[in-house]
């Protein structure tokens, strides 16, 4: 897939958003910082990737997982992201737990005449069953 | 959809594709799992979050009440946790003030940081090092 520039990018509006709320009410943020902060931003992201990628190799496997995504962190010096990365964690595995119920709950609904209400239900859940999809797709072999 | 986008209660704001459309550009990367895909993307918040605050606290932006260029490029050369961002956010300079700078570098031979850089103690000790007679 080839990739313009921008694609490597990350939306200003969201970055805009994280920075305004760890700093305190009112602080004023010149264009050119925002942009550095994404930039450095996309850059983590590279960093982090070859790092955990470093301990994937490790292990001898070729899919990152969590495990050398929160190693990376230590690694890098980011300790103080792995607790609260831990937490996050939990949640969000609960959460696809509980979307992944709620979808064969529906599934089977969809069978009889409850069809009308699982169709709303679809639309909600849609972009979390591309996610997926968009999983599958990774876990042919690139390059 | 109104749930995924843009809300400020959900767990991760960054988008996945995105994150996972640079993780791939890596080219040694061959796949991610869904877990370590977020957990990229919610450090990645984290990141964010210390950068700005770390520079905010550091730096001379908040003089003037604001977030500037300048903290962020000093907290990429001053703290060694950020020293893999040094060569995104080079420190800026006046063109007038770094043509004065390789006048003075010509003139006497050494490297001439000494009024120009305010914070930068270990430069200043070097220039005592280096110093011939000055």
């Amino acid at each position: 897939m080839a990739e313009r520039p921008e694609d490597l990018n990350l939306p200003n509006a969201v970055i805009t958003r994280i920075i305004k709320e760890a700093l305190p009410d009112g602080v004023n943020i010149s264009k050119e910082a925002r942009s550095a902060i994404s930039r450095a931003a996309s850059v983590f992201v590279l960093y982090a990737t070859s790092c955990a990628n470093n301990f994937a190799m490790k292990g001898k496997r070729k899919t990152l997982n969590a495990g050398d995504v929160l190693s990376a962190m230590e690694e890098m010096e980011f300790q103080r992201f792995v607790a609260p990365l831990k937490e996050s964690l939990e949640v969000y595995r609960r959460e696809q737990r509980g979307k992944k119920e709620a979808r064969k709950d529906k599934d089977k609904k969809a069978d009889s005449e409850e069809q009308d209400k699982s169709r709303e239900e679809e639309n909600d859940d849609d972009d979390e069953r591309m996610e997926e999809e968009e999983q599958n797709e990774e876990e042919e072999v690139d390059n | 959809a109104a749930r995924l986008s843009g809300g400020e209660n959900r767990l991760v704001s960054l988008p996945l594709s995105r994150i996972r459309v640079i993780m791939k550009s890596s080219p040694e990367v061959s796949s991610i799992n869904q877990d370590a895909l977020f957990l990229t993307a919610k450090a990645t918040e984290l990141f964010v979050q210390y950068l700005a605050t770390y520079s905010y606290k550091h730096g001379r932006g908040k003089e003037k009440n604001a977030l500037t260029y300048s903290d962020l490029s000093h907290t990429a050369e001053e703290c060694e946790t950020f020293q893999f961002l040094a060569d995104i956010l080079p420190k800026k300079i006046l063109a007038s003030k770094y043509l004065k700078m390789l006048e003075k570098e010509k003139r006497d031979g050494a490297v001439g940081q000494d009024d120009e850089e305010d914070e930068e103690e270990e430069d200043e000790d070097e220039t005592v090092d280096e110093a011939v007679g000055s």
